[in-house]
Order: C-alpha cells, then structure tokens, then sequence
C-alpha cells in the first residue's frame, strides 16, 4: 500500500525482504546501507537479539530522488526467518508493496526455502494479498558455496510466477543493488496502473 | 485493505497540521507526529531537529503493531493506548480511528493527565479528517487531484532514478 503525500510532494513504498532464517536477509539490507550515499538514505534500524539474529525487523530508509516532481522514498524491512517469530512476520507485511525473497542456495537449506515460501504464501493469503500479483523477485543467495545447488535447480523448486531471479552472494554485495532496482521499478510501475 | 494506495491531499494535510500544531500547545509537549499503522509519516510538529522521524514512525507503527498482537493474544481487542516513561522524556502513543498513529513526546512541563485529556478531544477531530481522507483514497485517483501524475511514469523516468 504505497502512501502518496500530494502536501509534501512524496511517494512512500514498503519494500519486505523474506526468506529463511540466516538466508541473508539483513546482509543485503546492510550492503544497500553501506553502499548508499549519506544523503539518500536514513538510520539502518536493527531490531536483533545479542547473537545478532533478527528479532523483529531491519529497517532501512532510502531516498531514490524525484519522479514527475514527486520525493521517492522506499522504506525496506527484514522479517525474522526463524520459524518461531512467524507473529512478527505476519506484522511486517502489513502494507507491503513489493516483496524479495532472499533464498539460501546451500542444499540443506532448500527444505527451509520451501517451508519460508509456503509460510510467505499463507501469510499473504491471510492479509487479502496474492503472492501472484504482488510485485515479487527472488534472489538465489550464497552462490559461491560449494554446497551450492545448480541454479536451474533451485529455480525449478522455487519459481511460482516467472518472477525475476537473481544470483547472489549479498555478503560481497553481487546481485544486491540488482534485486533492489529491479523490485522498487516494479513496484513504481504497479503505481502507474493506478490499481 | 490491500491495493487501497493511502493518499494525502493539500486540504487535508493542512488541516492535519492545524489540528496536531494545536494539539502540541495545548499539551505543552515537545513533539506531536501521526503515523500511519504501517509506518509512514504523515505529519509533525514540535522539536523534529533532534529526532530522527523516519525512524520514530517505523519503531512507533511497529510497536502498536507487536502491542495489538499481545492484546488479542489476552482476548483483548486492541490497547488503545501506550505509554512510556523515562527519566526525562515520555511518550504517549494512542490509535486513532483505528488507522493511525498519533505520538506525542513530553517532558516534566507538561504531565500524563493533560496529555491523556488533549488527545482525547484532538483524536475525534483527527478521526474526522482520515475518514475523509480514506474515503479520497479509496475513490478513482483521477476525481481528486485532476488526473494522477503516475499514469505517465515512463521507463525513462524510472531508469533514471537508478542512473548513478
């Protein structure tokens, strides 16, 4: 649900990372922390337990600069991946506008890729969204594993819609900025349609 | 209500502004600031050069959101209102028509009963003004402002955010 401030000239869009515990969620959103200029982005908000595991969210604000004369913010969060903070996931998807799933590439991960996406699609469900018609990436993280499953491997178990798939290894940044352009732009061009 | 964009119109922002600037002073508070349930700003008033704003609406929305939560969990319906002491500042968080977030921020020259009575009164005017304002934003984008200006969002213009 984005939130146009026709006073302040503003578009606000809700942009939620997703995915299995310890998948990279919160990496990504630290490298796009890092890599951004001062000026276009706020305070990284952490919500973590001490061993440094999300407890309740990430919060990132950016500022991707005008269009047709209007501020255009996205603000990203992370959801806990852990199977138990399912309550606080559900919270963070509230207004969601565009969603990446950040998916574990190592092959004992790939029961909880599943379980994280079925969990997404029934959490989705719950709030009156559909995990077809959202704006929706998927990015395969860890590539460079060695327990690394072959990429159409990967997408063959976790495609659901012919959704952009984009490799990655978010701890050195390759595939981050990539995966973000490619949700924010279709999340703008949802806002043209006008719904 | 997913695929309903919230969106805030010229008339409404000012009288917004009018109702928490008042709001603020009747108070004594240091801050007044309306945040939507799911974290965006909407306005704010008061001593801002301190506070990171962005910041306060996301950690506020997600507090009344874990808040909201714990409430039904105890078969309550909702905690209409939080309030959270420090040595210095207090915050005093309430839900307003059920939609949105109103935050206001005092200290030792004002006091929780004062705060408790001002948001009371100012949250009727204030629920007054959203049912307006969701009701522009649940109708066609079109009828409220002459046409909307995303329509013609090109490619190009969507690029060239991402162009350095």
């Amino acid at each position: 649900m984005t939130f146009i401030n026709y006073a302040a000239r503003e578009i606000n869009c809700k942009i939620v990372y997703y995915g299995p515990g310890l998948g990279g969620k919160t990496t990504n959103i630290k490298y796009v922390y890092e890599k951004t200029n001062p000026n276009s982005k706020g305070k990284l908000i952490s919500l973590a337990t001490e061993t440094d595991r999300t407890l309740f969210f990430d919060f990132l604000p950016l500022d991707l600069g005008e269009i047709r004369g209007f501020r255009t913010r996205f603000h990203l969060y992370t959801v806990p991946g852990q199977v138990f903070y399912d309550a606080s996931r559900k919270l963070i998807l509230k207004g969601v506008d565009g969603i990446v799933f950040v998916a574990d590439s190592q092959a004992a991960r790939m029961e909880a890729n599943l379980e994280s996406l079925r969990n997404l699609d029934l959490n989705l469900k719950e709030q009156g969204y559909d995990l077809r018609s959202i704006p929706y990436v998927l990015q395969l993280n860890k590539r460079d594993l060695p327990s690394a499953l072959p990429v159409e491997e990967m997408k063959r178990q976790l495609v659901r819609k012919g959704e952009p798939v984009f490799d990655a290894v978010a701890a050195k940044g390759t595939g981050v900025f990539e995966t973000l352009k490619t949700i924010a732009k279709m999340v703008l061009l949802e806002l043209r349609k006008g719904r | 209500m997913p695929g309903t964009d919230l969106v805030l119109h010229e008339e409404e922002f000012t009288k917004i502004r009018d109702v928490i600037s008042r709001l603020r002073t009747e108070c004594n508070a240091k801050v007044v600031f309306l945040v939507d349930k799911n974290g965006q700003q909407i306005a704010a008033n008061g001593e801002l050069n301190a506070i990171d704003t962005t910041a306060l609406a996301s950690l506020a929305a997600g507090n009344v959101a874990a808040t909201d939560s714990l409430a039904r969990l105890i078969g309550e319906k909702e905690f209409s209102v939080l309030f959270h002491e420090g040595e210095r500042d207090n915050l005093h968080i309430s839900v307003v028509g059920g939609r949105v977030i109103l935050v206001v921020i005092f200290d030792e020259r004002s006091s929780l009963g004062l705060v408790r009575l001002r948001v009371k009164k100012g949250s009727s005017e204030l629920a007054g003004i959203l049912d307006v304002m969701l009701k522009k934003s649940a109708s066609p984008r079109k009828a409220a402002a002459g046409g909307s200006p995303f329509a013609e969002i090109t490619d190009e213009d969507i690029d060239k955010l991402f162009s350095d």
